[in-house]
């Protein structure tokens, strides 16, 4: 593998978490619990799209094979997506989808924070303006993690129920392969393994104070960074890429 | 040696009456969208930048830029998106805070995004109607990414802040 594959591969991988993170949310659309849950996902959506469109962008100029940005959005089998397990579970009720939220916007907030000082002068530019805009989506799930433990015993129980189930798909968004180590060698990429120490002094914070916690002894799940997925990717792509792939090259 | 008719400063005042879409009191220089002139081999390329990284109205602003140019008789024209540096509040001046007042949205506070403010928003922000710092926030996302929606115990009305980034 070149640098140039290890840097394709890793772009995509950022691209792909908010990519399908971002369509999950947007799914919300007009169907939000209330008006301003339904216009503040929306809008989360929207900064996680426009982050990989531009990281999408990158990644289309490093392979520089004649692909563009929606090339790859819309065209990739799921076998070709990087995005991590737990990104692409569905929203079932809010507590699910706040959890879910949350896990990714801590695992988000930490990453991006480091990769402002990766040597590579894209992903800098790019994850300093992201860490901006994670900022406010991490301080949006974390109120609703509070609110939603500290509420009532049937939204304590729906949260605690999201964790336990979410959980297994935790420990794949913090695995590190050869393109992490080949990265990290040239100051590219960050050790994953200090992100996951201040994830989960946030997480065991914030579940600790809003009277929840982390279930024992959970069988983790992995394979996201080898395109291997869950089963609601590849209905998740099939309604994403569906007008792409009907009318190719269509524009608005 | 370029054909161009225009000088850099021309095309600088020209840019400067674009109004943003989404909030048309104030312009994309007000807003420090508009990052860079330049006239490169008879092509002038003209730097944006996004607001947020899923501002939907930036498409908008590219097409409003060929626009004035070419009502100008200049139609060789690059747009070049850069993201560096991050594009910050801290860049609105204080007429277009003021402008962005009196058409009802609150203008940001100095730039705060940092990890002492991560968890809460702590700030006072003044009811652009009233003035009152009496407020509460309803929720933390607006009618656009950008603000958040809040609300003025005093005079009642509900109001869009324009966040600090
Ligand atoms: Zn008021």
């Amino acid at each position: 593998m070149t640098t140039q594959e290890a840097l394709f591969n890793y772009c995509l991988r950022l691209a792909d978490n908010h990519l399908i993170l971002g369509h999950r949310l947007s799914e919300l659309c007009s169907k939000g619990p209330v008006l301003e849950e339904d216009i503040a996902c929306t809008n989360i959506s929207l900064d996680l799209i426009g982050q990989a469109n531009a990281l999408l962008q990158y990644a289309a100029s490093i392979e520089n094979n004649g692909r563009n940005e929606d090339d790859l959005a819309f065209l990739r089998h799921e076998r070709h997506f990087y995005n991590s397990l737990l990104s692409e579970q569905p929203n079932r009720d809010f507590a699910f989808t706040m959890v879910k939220q949350f896990l990714i916007d801590a695992f988000n907030y930490y990453l991006f924070d480091e990769l402002k000082k990766s040597k590579d002068l894209t992903i800098s530019a790019l994850t300093t303006k992201g860490h901006k805009e994670i900022t406010y989506h991490l301080r949006h799930s974390s109120t609703w993690i509070d609110r939603l433990g500290l509420g009532t015993d049937e939204s304590n129980l729906r949260t605690q129920n999201a964790i336990n189930e979410l959980w297994r798909f935790t420990d794949d968004m913090f695995v590190m392969d050869e393109v992490d180590k080949m990265l990290i060698t040239d100051g590219i990429a960050t050790d994953l393994n200090i992100i996951k120490t201040k994830w989960q002094n946030t997480v065991n914070g914030a579940f600790e104070k809003a009277n929840l916690k982390i279930p024992e002894k959970v069988w983790m799940q992995y394979g996201s960074k080898q395109g291997k997925h869950t089963e609601h990717l590849g209905f998740l792509l099939a309604e994403m890429q569906h007008l792409h792939r009907a009318y190719p090259g269509v524009k608005w | 040696m370029n054909s161009i008719s225009l000088s850099i400063d021309e095309i600088r005042n020209l840019l400067s009456q674009i109004p943003d879409p989404e909030i048309p009191v104030i312009t994309i220089a007000d807003l420090g969208i508009l990052r860079e002139i330049s006239i490169q081999d008879n092509t002038c390329i003209i730097s944006i930048t996004p607001t947020y990284s899923g501002c939907p109205a930036m498409k908008m602003i590219e097409d409003e830029i060929i626009k004035k140019f070419r009502e100008n008789g200049v139609e060789n024209v690059k747009i070049n998106m850069v993201y560096h540096p991050a594009w910050t509040t801290d860049w609105i001046n204080d007429e277009a805070k003021e402008k962005l007042r009196i058409y009802g949205i609150a203008p940001p506070e100095k730039s705060t995004v940092n990890k002492s403010s991560l968890m809460s928003e702590t700030k006072e922000i003044a009811c652009p109607q009233c003035r009152s710092k009496n407020t509460e926030m309803i929720s933390q996302f607006g009618s656009t990414a950008c603000k958040a929606l809040y609300r003025c115990k005093d005079c009642k009305e509900a109001f869009d802040y324009f966040k600090c980034i």
